[in-house]
Formats: structure tokens, C-alpha cells, sequence
């Protein structure tokens, strides 16, 4: 049966949880999108055998399970002498295997930039850095910042496989209330619904956003 | 065997001289497909020739490989007597750039920056690679925007701008690093026909007024016998035949050149 009196009274410590959930995945977006830079110039710009290093190891990360990734990082690696606090491991586990993911995002924007700009910036004979970061940057983010958003609300959502390795946030919060109380219902439900919250707002505001990029299409 | 090489050689050391631009045996393919064929061309310094032709003649290749914004299959290419292409396939970037800068290139489709005003597109080459300060800079881009005959668009974006204004920027951007050359591919081809003219005086007194060597590659003929004063026709990646304005206009030898010319300039009536 559901009781809302428990509904209630469980929020409070579910909000708590969330904040762990939103942190965690707002530290872990923000090693993403400079991993997945660092990620994509180092398969353009290192020496062949690097980069082919550095596509096998980011085919690795993609190509396997997020959670197998975090057991690996908070139960393997202490064995080889690496222990890490579990929210540290949570934030590199999302962090590295969304990395892979925002580099195909970028790698998406860079070619979107139209070819005339590079033409014109080597008849400029602009130096790479200034091509880069004034002219080949500003205008590939822009056309993939929804899918970057996208991938935000991609990891706040995998964020709940943080509770397996020990994370106190939303999921482990509304687990650990229902072992000791012998009721899932309420803050499973409650949990839900703030995910919903959070990931449908977040997706609001994207649309909102494509809506005005494009606004002159119509 | 005496070698292609060593007549290049004597050919370039002489060329230093008098020739801004010399082209030998400047071949391009894409696959079976020949774009420029062995093709031999000397521009003189201060000269403005037009180069005419049919599409896929491999004129705008031709302006390219000049600008290395293509690598040519083989060939070689002098700018003002400095080595722009020999031995492509082993030309390394950092190569390009020294010959480069002596060159302004204008696009068909301006290419400008659309995230930045008139005044940051003209001033940013300035500004990246002379490592002139901000307001030198922007000083020299409105001087330059003047005398495009846009002083007073200097903060337009380009998506406020029409397409002979663009263009136009454009032309002021070339000029920003005072090029020795400029190159000019097609750059009426993408305008609305009454914005052609404005464009075309441009680059009409920019010619007057300078002693710069230009290449343009155009399909207006009128354009072409108005501000050159030599004129290339190019078919299948070569020149087929070259001469004055009045003499390939009005008499022309070649067979081909004459189908071609005949075929442009039908009258209307």
C-alpha cells in the first residue's frame, strides 16, 4: 500500500541524496567535456601509434559496461595499490566513460564547420592556435551544445549506479531507507520522481535552447 | 637525363627577375581524373591576368595550388622567386607559410568569419600573425573597410551584410597582411546580378590604384577585359592560348578558344 505520510517524511533525506547525485554529475560533466577535448586532439593530433593507443583505450571504456568500470576503479584498483574514495571513484568512472562519448560530440561540431573557414584561415596563415580556439571552436560548439547537454542528462541518470560502490546518493539514499524499513515503495517512487524532475527540466531547457538557435527557420 | 630539374632551375633563377608567379608542369589529379595538366604559366610582377575557361577547366585548381590550400600530384611553383612547390608530396606546412603570406586569396563564397564583425574579420590576421596591437590593428581594418566603401559597416556581423558587402569585406581581409599577389576565384559567381558591379568596381580600382600582381579566375568577360591586361584560356588543365584582352577577345587563334568565346558572348538578340 502506498502512504504519503511516508512519502513525506523520506524527502527530506532523497533531497539530500539528489545533491550528491547533481554533484557527482556536474564534477563528472565538467572532466568529460575537457576529457573529451584532451580525448579528441590526441587522436588528431599525436603520432600514429599514440593515436591509435588512444582510439583502442577510448573503443575500451565505450565498449564496456559503466558499472563493470566502477567496480574496477573502487574494488580492483586498491589491489594494485590505488585507493580512492568512493565519490572520487564515481566522478572519474563518469567522467572517463563519458569522455568518449563528448569526443564523438565534438568530433561531430568540428565538422560541421564548413570547409571555406579553414580554407580562408590558411589563407590568412592564422596560426593553429588562433584557428582553433577563435574560429574552428566557437562555431563547432555551438551547433552541439543539445547533444552535449543531452549527454549531461545521460550521466545524471547513470549517476544511480554509483550506489554499488558505496556513493550515498539519491539511489543508495532511497535503498538503504527501504532495507531498514522494510518499505521500497515510497522512496523508490519518490526518487523516480525526482529524477523525472531534474532530467525533464534539464531537457526543457535544451529544447528551449534549440528552439531559439533556430528560431530563423521559421 | 640531363633532367627536367636542372632547365626548372635555370628557368626559376631567371625568373626571379621579372616573373611574380611561375608555374612548370604544375599537374593535379584526383584519382584517373586530370585537373591541371603539365601546365607552364608566368605571371609578371604588377601584372593582372584573367584567367577564363569552362567549368572543370581546372581554373580554380590552378588558384589553389597558388594559395597551397591544395597540394599539387607534381610540379613546381615559384612566388617572387621563393620555392612554393617542388617536390610536393614532401612540402611540410611550416614550408607553405613563408611563401604564403606574400599572397591575398579571395573565395567564390567570401568564407568570412560569421561570428565576428566586418572589423574583427579584417583585423584578426593582423592582430595573429603580425602580432600588431589591438587598435593599430582595428585602425588599419577601418581604413581598410573605407576603402572597400564600407566605413560604415565596420560592426555589422556578416549575416547582416548582403553579398557584394560580404564580398567586399572579403576583398579588405586579403588585403589585410599587404599581400605582393592577389588571388581572385570566381568572386561574382555566388552574387545576386545587381550586387555583381559593386564588387567588380572594387576590384577595378583596386587594381588602378596598386601595383599588386592579381589572378582572377572569372566567368564575366566584360570584368575580365576591363581590369586585365592579359588574359589566359584554359581547357582540360591547361592554358590553351593567352594574349592582351583586345588580342584574345577580338582575334582569337585557337579553334577552341574561338568556340568558347563564341558560345559566352551570343548576343542577346
Amino acid at each position: 500500500m502506498w502512504h504519503w505520510s511516508v512519502a513525506w517524511h523520506v524527502l527530506p533525506q532523497l533531497l539530500h541524496g539528489l545533491k550528491v547525485t547533481v554533484e557527482a554529475t556536474l564534477l563528472g560533466s565538467a572532466f568529460a567535456m575537457v576529457g573529451g577535448g584532451v580525448l579528441l586532439f590526441a587522436r588528431l593530433g599525436l603520432p600514429r601509434p599514440l593515436a591509435v593507443a588512444v582510439r583502442f583505450l577510448s573503443e575500451l571504456i565505450r565498449r564496456t559496461p559503466l558499472l563493470v568500470q566502477l567496480y574496477f576503479y573502487f574494488y580492483g584498483l586498491p589491489s594494485l595499490g590505488i585507493t580512492l574514495p568512493a565519490f572520487t571513484c564515481g566522478v572519474l568512472g563518469l567522467g572517463i566513460h563519458y569522455s568518449t562519448y563528448v569526443a564523438e560530440v565534438y568530433r561531430a561540431g568540428i565538422q560541421s564547420v564548413a570547409q571555406g573557414q579553414w580554407d580562408a584561415s590558411r589563407a590568412l596563415d592564422l596560426p593553429g592556435t588562433t584557428v582553433w580556439g577563435r574560429i574552428v571552436i566557437p562555431q563547432a560548439i555551438k551547433p552541439v551544445l543539445p547533444a552535449l547537454g543531452n549527454q549531461v542528462i545521460a550521466m545524471f541518470k547513470d549517476s544511480a549506479l554509483l550506489s554499488v560502490i558505496t556513493v550515498t546518493e539519491m539511489m543508495a539514499t532511497a535503498r538503504s531507507i527501504g532495507s531498514y524499513s522494510y518499505d521500497y515503495l515510497e522512496p523508490i517512487t519518490v526518487a523516480a520522481c525526482l529524477y523525472l524532475v531534474v532530467s525533464y527540466s534539464a531537457g526543457q531547457l535544451i529544447r528551449l535552447y534549440e528552439r531559439q538557435q533556430y528560431a530563423w527557420v521559421n | 637525363m640531363l633532367g627536367s630539374t636542372d632547365l626548372s632551375t635555370l628557368s626559376a633563377e631567371a625568373g626571379t627577375t621579372h616573373s611574380e608567379i611561375e608555374c612548370r608542369a604544375l599537374t593535379k589529379r584526383f584519382g584517373d581524373l586530370v585537373v591541371l595538366d603539365a601546365l607552364d604559366l608566368d605571371v609578371g610582377r604588377g601584372e593582372k591576368l584573367a584567367v577564363i575557361g569552362p567549368s572543370g577547366s581546372g581554373k580554380t585548381t590552378l588558384l589553389r595550388l597558388l594559395m597551397a590550400l591544395d597540394k599539387p600530384t607534381s610540379g613546381r611553383v615559384t612566388i617572387g622567386g621563393e620555392i612554393l612547390w617542388d617536390e610536393p608530396s614532401k612540402r611540410k606546412e611550416r614550408d607553405l607559410r613563408k611563401v604564403r603570406a606574400k599572397l591575398g586569396y579571395v573565395f567564390q563564397h567570401f568564407n568570412l568569419f560569421p561570428h565576428m564583425t566586418a572589423l574583427r574579420n579584417v583585423a584578426i590576421a593582423p592582430m595573429k600573425v603580425r602580432k600588431m596591437g589591438r587598435q593599430e590593428a582595428e585602425a588599419k581594418a577601418r581604413e581598410l573597410l573605407a576603402s572597400v566603401g564600407l566605413g560604415d559597416k565596420a560592426d555589422s556581423y556578416p549575416a547582416q551584410l548582403s553579398g557584394g558587402q560580404q564580398q567586399r569585406v572579403a576583398i579588405a581581409r586579403a588585403l589585410a597582411l599587404d599581400p605582393e599577389v592577389m588571388l581572385f576565384d570566381e568572386v561574382t559567381s555566388a552574387l545576386d546580378p545587381e550586387l555583381v558591379g559593386e564588387v567588380q568596381r572594387t576590384i577595378v580600382e583596386l587594381g588602378d590604384r596598386s601595383n599588386m600582381t592579381m589572378v582572377l579566375v572569372t566567368h564575366e568577360m566584360r570584368f575580365a577585359a576591363r581590369v586585365a591586361n592579359r588574359v589566359a584560356f584554359m581547357e582540360h588543365g591547361r592554358v590553351v592560348e593567352m594574349g592582351s584582352p583586345e588580342q584574345l577577345f577580338g582575334d582569337p587563334q585557337e579553334p577552341r578558344t574561338r568556340a568558347f568565346l563564341k558560345a559566352v558572348l551570343e548576343p542577346l538578340y
